[in-house]
């Protein structure tokens, strides 16, 4: 498949404006983000909230949305809602109620979704977004619940529609954010930092591919210093960061030059062609639907008492950026290292663990960011199916601290082991392989004194002057340990031994 | 066998050893062999599973194990779900749709040996007031000739009037089980909004829709309300409100402050009977010491718009799942997926439920939703503070149930305005979410029963079921 696209990719020419011009334009993104909830069940229903499973096997009657059933709010989802809306410093709405939506669809069970139109559960906030042009918070125009709707599959050569309604009634979070986003870099950064958030409060996987996060981009453009919005477009459910910039991108330059030709943009939905690398108008009738929204009288109002509240609030993980400021503060880690370790929840979380066993916080960092990650890329896993525990990692780091052997034997040599053989702490395996450096001061006066004794000749031309031939000296110690010589004790004794001679 | 009105005598019998269940329900089973041909009130009868559950309540009467409803031979209306039973709704698009669980309130009386006999006819998800807009045909009514059931819940009380069970279950969305009752002569009781649950009750407009009994006295009202009411997990919209004991019939007052609606009693449009025996009823009403007065209810002429108005707003969202995709009827005509739904609900939809959606769509949509829609809304917070006011003075708000007594078969269907205002007094209930019972107040010149309706306030239901069987 995805030697299809390259080839196709290839030879499509995208049409594209001189810088020149592009840059006469201001660009208007807004996002409205959805986010399942991983809840263990749906939003309404007792049935599993899961992906993956076969087709049509969590569909009870509420899913299926057979006659005389009645929604049930799982509030697990509210508080999923709730966590997004306090790590993104939104206001929690304290009375809410749901609306329907209503429009027809083979994958919509109920002919409406339930979703929150009037009162969604939290207004304003936003995220923060470090840019290749400086900082700044992407704000939220508001956030609200809503159930999804199942999945329809068009097979090739079929008229038949296939439908699976396992995702039917999956608790979602819509995140739209105020228009002023004005790349397609900021539009990847803002999605990148909310998928991290959402892994971080554990609300959501975060997997684009199986479509757990994806996203709307409304995008118009103005003349430069314009007060009035250009015509928007809304790029329907874009489920990879590539695509989303890809699309931005051809949109930008379409719309651009369209105004330039006096063309009038048309407001309309608009899906993105992987393959070709274009958005494309959809049937018109798509953006004319009217919802014709109204309460939903078949659950009671959803208040958001204070007490509720405190305690979501009481049971937040602690969050990317309050990580990277104690990471800085208490750790005195580099900016750097802390931006790297808070990336991910479990990274950050891996960390502090080891730090729990050693104070040299800077080296379990280079650890993590060095060894252990290259591990981990080489072999495509997650810090969480790391073999060695944070304790082991602490106690390989006493042993390099320790002098008992140097930070490239651990590494290359202890570490892998370590990994091997889960049982053995590194001082056992640096034992058994005979790794420990000697730093016992007699055993390397003898070395010392011998290989000194064996080449007088070159001591003396050391004594006058020729200090190059340490290195020699070095060398026939080291080979005589067989390599267990601890570099720096030994230099220091063969200095002060030759002085005295 | 002697013909029972309340299961108290029933299980007196029952309990004396002249009677076995399976003789009850051989009983009403004859009866529907009958007479179901002619009044349409059963469109299923479950006799089967009717005898076989009447000889393990009689095993249980024998044991001493029985339950509360032992010798209560029910009927359900087929808005009802009932696990593995067809479930229709009274319309051609639930065609071969059997539920797969059933309603809260059925299975409570299940649960308290009440034997289900079978399912009721009804207009087509409640909507209608003479069971003239079923799918399967009319129900008529068991007196007169060719007199309309009266609706929605028609067969629920023809199958009581004609004997084919001793109780029903109906709906109640403007009138739909007090109206019937008050056509056939018996008791029907629409429950505060919340009191029972809507779980398994197909929903024409939820915010009206409520489940309630119809039945030959007072006493069993009290009695399945008593077993029916209250919290239930499955409908969160259920309130919390603890269930009294209904069947005591306890109250402190001796007499009561009653007040009667000026504009219903004294409309124009009453049937002359009607008017003569609910005057009848409040004179003897202050000749027994009560309090009775008139009262002015200026919004009177509001009740029909505001009912109409949401009722088919919320009914055409709550019947879009209706769509031929995943059960009932689907169309053969069908070419591709607009067409599969225009046909499919086309060909499953009766007129008036057609009706009904299209203009609920239009209330609802984007140019229209402020005029009709948000403005029925504030009118109905205002029917409701003005009634809510009113049953702070008074304790009970009465009228006839309808203005006229049982209509001749199609005699409305041609003027639906006609047709409508015959809920014009049934509807306030629903708008307001009151309790409000229907008893039998005597008979006109052709012998059609009138039906005298009270109304109280919210949860108030242990009052008026006194006070309705204190003047019944």
């Amino acid at each position: 498949m995805a030697f299809y696209y390259l080839c196709i990719l290839k030879f499509e020419i995208l049409p594209s404006v001189n810088q020149e011009i592009r840059d006469k334009y201001e660009v208007v993104i807004g996002l409205e983000v959805h986010a399942q909830l991983q809840t263990e069940s749906k939003i309404f229903a007792a049935d599993a909230a899961s992906f993956g499973a076969s087709p049509n096997t969590h569909i009870s009657p509420i899913t299926l949305g057979h006659p005389g059933t009645l929604p049930k709010l799982n509030k697990k989802a509210v508080e999923f809602a709730m966590r997004m809306g306090i790590a993104c410093n939104s206001q929690i709405t304290e009375n809410q109620y749901f609306d329907r939506k209503n429009y027809f669809y083979p994958d919509l069970p109920k002919g409406y979704q339930i979703t929150q139109d009037k009162t969604p559960i939290c207004m304003g906030g936003g995220v923060h977004v470090k840019l290749s042009t400086g900082e700044k918070t992407v704000r939220f125009h508001h956030i609200h619940l809503e159930e999804d709707a199942g999945k329809s599959l068009h097979t090739d050569g079929s008229s038949d529609s296939l439908l699976d309604y396992n995702r039917a009634g999956t608790p979602l979070i819509e995140m739209v954010t105020e228009p002023e986003i004005k790349s397609a870099e900021e539009a990847a950064t803002f999605m990148t930092e909310v998928r991290k958030l959402v892994r971080y409060l554990g609300i959501c996987d975060g997997n684009m591919e199986e479509g757990s996060l994806r996203c709307d981009v409304n995008i118009s453009v103005m003349p430069v210093g314009s007060k009035v919005f250009g015509t928007k477009v809304e790029i329907k459910n874009m489920n990879s960061m590539r695509f989303i910039q890809k699309a931005i991108e051809y949109e930008i330059v379409r719309q651009i030059d369209a105004v330039e030709n006096n063309e009038k943009i048309i407001q309309e939905t608009r899906s993105f062609d992987p393959a070709t690398g274009r958005t494309s108008g959809m049937r018109e009738k798509e953006s004319m639907n009217d919802y014709r929204y109204f309460p939903e009288p078949d659950l009671v109002p959803l208040v958001i008492s204070e007490e509720w509240l405190s305690s979501v609030k009481e049971q937040m993980p602690a969050l990317p950026w309050e990580l990277f400021e104690k990471f800085t503060k208490e750790y005195g880690l580099p900016a750097y290292d802390a931006n790297v370790l808070t990336d991910s929840r479990e990274v950050a979380e891996y960390f502090e663990a080891t730090c729990q066993f050693t104070k040299n916080y800077k080296a379990v960092s280079n650890w993590i960011m060095g060894t252990v990650k290259s591990y981990l890329n080489d072999h495509n896993l997650e810090i969480g199916q790391l073999s060695v525990t944070p304790e082991q990692l602490a106690q390989l780091i006493q042993l390099v601290d320790d002098g008992k052997v140097s930070n490239s034997t651990a590494s290359q040599q202890i570490f892998p082991e370590m990994i091997a053989d889960n049982a053995k702490t590194p001082l056992q395996i640096a034992e058994a392989k005979n790794l420990i450096q000697q730093s016992n001061t007699d055993t390397l006066q003898t070395l010392v004194d011998e290989v000194l004794a064996n080449n007088s000749a070159k001591v003396k031309e050391y004594k006058n002057g020729k200090k190059g031939l340490l290195s020699m000296f070095m060398g026939e110690i080291m080979k005589k340990s067989k390599g267990s010589a601890d570099p720096k004790v030994t230099t220091a004794l063969l200095q002060k031994t030759l002085e005295n001679l | 066998m002697k013909v029972y009105s309340t299961l108290k005598d029933i299980q007196t019998d029952l309990y004396a050893g002249s009677i076995t269940c399976r003789q009850l329900v051989e009983f009403y089973l004859k009866n529907i062999e009958e007479k179901n041909n002619t009044l349409n009130a059963f469109l299923s009868v479950f006799d089967q599973e009717a005898l076989e559950k009447a000889d393990e309540i009689d095993a249980k009467i024998k044991a001493g194990t029985a339950k509360k409803l032992a010798g209560m031979v029910l009927g359900i209306k087929d808005l009802l779900c009932y696990k593995d039973h067809t479930s229709q709704a009274g319309s051609r698009i639930l065609d071969g749709f059997e539920s797969q669980f059933t309603a809260t309130a059925v299975q409570r009386v299940i649960d308290e040996d009440a034997i289900i006999i079978g399912r009721q006819n009804c207009d087509e998800f409640g909507m209608g007031s003479t069971n003239e807009n079923s799918a399967f045909g009319p129900c008529l009514n068991a007196v007169g000739e060719n007199r309309v059931a009266g609706g929605s819940s028609g067969g629920s009380a023809v199958a009581v009037q004609a004997d084919m069970c001793l109780a029903s279950l109906g709906t109640d969305t403007g009138g739909s089980v007090r109206m019937p009752a008050g056509f056939c002569g018996l008791v029907g009781l629409k429950p505060t909004y919340t009191r029972v649950s809507r779980w398994g009750l197909i929903a024409y407009a939820s915010s009206f829709d409520c489940i309630g009994p119809i039945t030959k006295s007072v006493e069993d009202a009290a009695i399945l309300l008593e077993i029916i009411a209250g919290k239930d997990e499955q409908d969160s919209t259920v309130s919390n409100e603890k269930v009294p004991e209904y069947t005591a019939f306890q109250t402190e007052k001796k007499t009561y402050k009653i007040g009667y609606l000026k504009e219903a009693v004294e409309s124009e449009g009453l049937q002359p009977e009607v008017k003569a025996a609910t005057l009848a009823k409040l004179a003897y009403l202050k000749a027994q010491g009560h309090e009775v007065e008139a009262v002015d209810f200026p919004l009177i002429k509001y009740f029909l718009p505001t009912y109409y108005t949401l009722t088919t707003a919320e009914a055409s969202s709550n019947l879009s799942r209706f769509d031929g995709v995943r059960y009932g009827h689907r169309s053969t005509e069908a070419t591709d997926l607009m067409s599969l739904y225009k046909k499919s609900r086309f060909e499953g939809f009766g007129k008036e439920t057609r009706k009904r959606i299209m203009l609920g769509t239009f209330v609802l949509s984007a140019s229209y939703y402020d005029a009709y829609y948000t403005k029925a809304q504030k009118i109905r917070r205002l029917i409701k503070e003005f009634t809510d006011n009113l049953l702070t003075e008074y304790d009970f708000l009465v009228c006839p149930t309808t203005p006229t007594t049982a209509y001749k078969l199609g005699e409305k269907t041609a003027d639906p305005i006609q047709m409508y205002l015959g809920d014009l007094f049934t509807v306030q209930a629903n708008v307001v979410g009151l309790p409000a019972i229907s008893i039998p107040n005597g008979l006109d010149n052709d012998g059609m029963p009138i039906g005298f309706q009270i109304m109280a306030g919210a949860f108030e239901e242990a009052e008026l079921l006194t006070f309705a069987q204190l003047i019944s």
